[in-house]
């Protein structure tokens, strides 16, 4: 790739820039900022889309009482149970049992807490989702 | 916004992998300069691997590159620097021990999950624990990082580092920090490159069994055009998402690495006066802008400008065409090296 060949698409950097290697007029490798390219902001675009639809199912399911919020915002945070477990320090059958509603209604304070802070959250955020689509 | 000052020069540079730029900025801040493609080359970097054993968010593992960290162990043994890494317990201990090294002015490399680091766009946040980072200083703002990502130095709030050092799943950093105790005053940078180039060659070509290293490609090559069959379009789809995703989006300097080691080729060979590395680089950066033309067949996949059989069919044959041309030239690198 030549100098003037590195992309300058507004894409995923919101602004920033990236270091691409690219050759200069006589042939050597200098880097150049990149401001992103069309084909990542797709490619990035169509993975958020299906995280997003993740999401959002999961949200519908909280509200009709099937899931628990702490599914809605361990896949908001782009974790499965293991990866929550291990964050949160809980075993990862208990986090699966939680993602059901009545045994989440029914976890202490302390349990609520070590979820809250794996996931970066309030203990208040943590047990309600939002009411309408992000 | 207005950022605060840095409080102590660092020698930030802008590099197109974050490991290769975090062990080249910690060695130049102690005075051995050398540039971040020859960093990745010593450290053999490349790779590639594919595989659904392995799934991230769900999808199939793909790499273009080495195990986090083998990079920095790999170029800092290489040139006989002795490293000095240290793990944690707890968070308390892991900064307590950060804030005594940047006290006492050693920069740090720290590895990191890039979903807590808050300067980070949020289009990039992802589950990923192997970032790497300087750090340099720290003061009444935080914590200065060197992220050689980005342009600039950048400043972190202490709560958002302690759980990017400390978060939990595949690669936990458990708070790692690393720095060099000795550097020895005249490195063997011919010996260190062509150890590093052999290496390379070995992981490109030589594992037995698994298709990784050139098989790999081949490997996803013969597979892929099925994939529309056997997994259905939208799975598909994600899948071509996913590998199109690590070989641009996630800070490979371009074309999953290909343009960086073809830099590292060039570079090479002024520093050890081997004139056939020269055209080797060339034939790289062919390959990298073959391996750019697959990322723009698989952006067309996935907005669904182009009829599948068809786009399918053609980024199968430019994974066959790149397997060979990659065998080749990893054969002829090996008769130099």
């Amino acid at each position: 790739m030549k100098i003037n060949d590195v992309p300058q698409d507004d894409s995923v950097l919101e602004g920033r820039r990236r270091a691409c290697y690219a050759e200069d007029d006589r042939g050597a490798y200098v880097v150049v900022p990149s401001r992103g390219w069309e084909v990542e902001r797709i490619v990035n675009e169509h993975a958020r889309a299906a995280l997003a639809e993740a999401l959002e199912t999961a949200r519908r399911a909280v509200l009709a009482g099937r899931l628990s919020p702490l599914a809605y915002h361990m896949t908001a945070g782009q974790m499965g149970a293991r990866l929550l477990a291990a964050n949160a320090g809980v075993s990862w059958w208990r986090v699966r049992r939680h993602l059901r509603p009545k045994v989440f209604a029914r976890l202490s304070r302390d349990t609520l807490e070590r979820y809250a802070q794996a996931l970066g959250l309030s203990v208040e955020d943590l047990t309600r989702v939002p009411e309408t689509a992000s | 916004m207005t950022n605060p000052p840095v409080p102590r020069p660092f020698p930030h540079q802008h590099a197109g992998h974050c490991e290769s730029g975090t062990v080249s900025a910690l060695l130049r801040d102690r005075g051995l300069t050398l540039g971040e493609p020859m960093w990745f080359g010593i450290g053999s970097g490349l790779f590639f691997l594919h595989t659904g054993l392995v799934r991230v968010g769900g999808l199939p593992l793909t790499a273009y590159r080495v195990a986090p960290l083998a990079i920095v162990r790999n170029a800092t043994r290489r040139l006989g620097i002795r490293m000095r890494y240290e793990r944690f317990r707890d968070g308390e201990t892991a900064a307590r021990r950060l804030d005594e090294l940047l006290s006492q002015g050693v920069a740090v490399g720290l590895q990191t999950c890039v979903y807590w680091l808050p300067y980070f766009p949020s289009t990039m946040r992802f589950q990923f624990n192997g970032h790497n980072v300087v750090a340099f200083a720290r003061d009444a703002s935080g914590y200065w990082l060197s992220d050689t990502v980005f342009e600039d130095v950048v400043c972190c709030p202490p709560d958002a580092l302690a759980r990017a050092r400390f978060a939990r799943g595949a690669f936990a950093p458990r708070g790692l920090l690393y720095y060099p105790e000795s550097i020895p005053a005249d490195p063997d940078i011919e010996g260190a490159v062509r150890s590093g180039i052999r290496a390379t060659c070995r992981q490109m070509l030589d594992i037995p069994m698994l298709p990784v290293g050139v098989r790999g490609v081949r490997a996803l090559g013969r597979r892929i055009a099925q994939w529309p069959a056997r997994l259905g379009a939208d799975r598909a789809r994600a899948q071509v998402a996913q590998v199109v995703r690590m070989q641009e989006e996630i800070g490979t300097g371009g074309a999953g690495f290909r343009f960086l080691f073809a830099a590292f080729l060039a570079q090479a060979a002024d520093h050890i006066g081997l004139s056939g590395l020269r055209d080797l680089s060339k034939e790289m950066t062919a390959i990298g802008d073959e391996w750019r033309q697959f990322a723009l067949v698989g952006a067309h996949i996935c907005k669904g400008t182009r009829p599948d059989a068809d786009a399918y069919r053609e980024l199968a044959a430019l994974l066959a065409a790149l397997a060979r041309r990659e065998e080749a030239l990893f054969r002829e690198l090996r008769a130099m090296a």
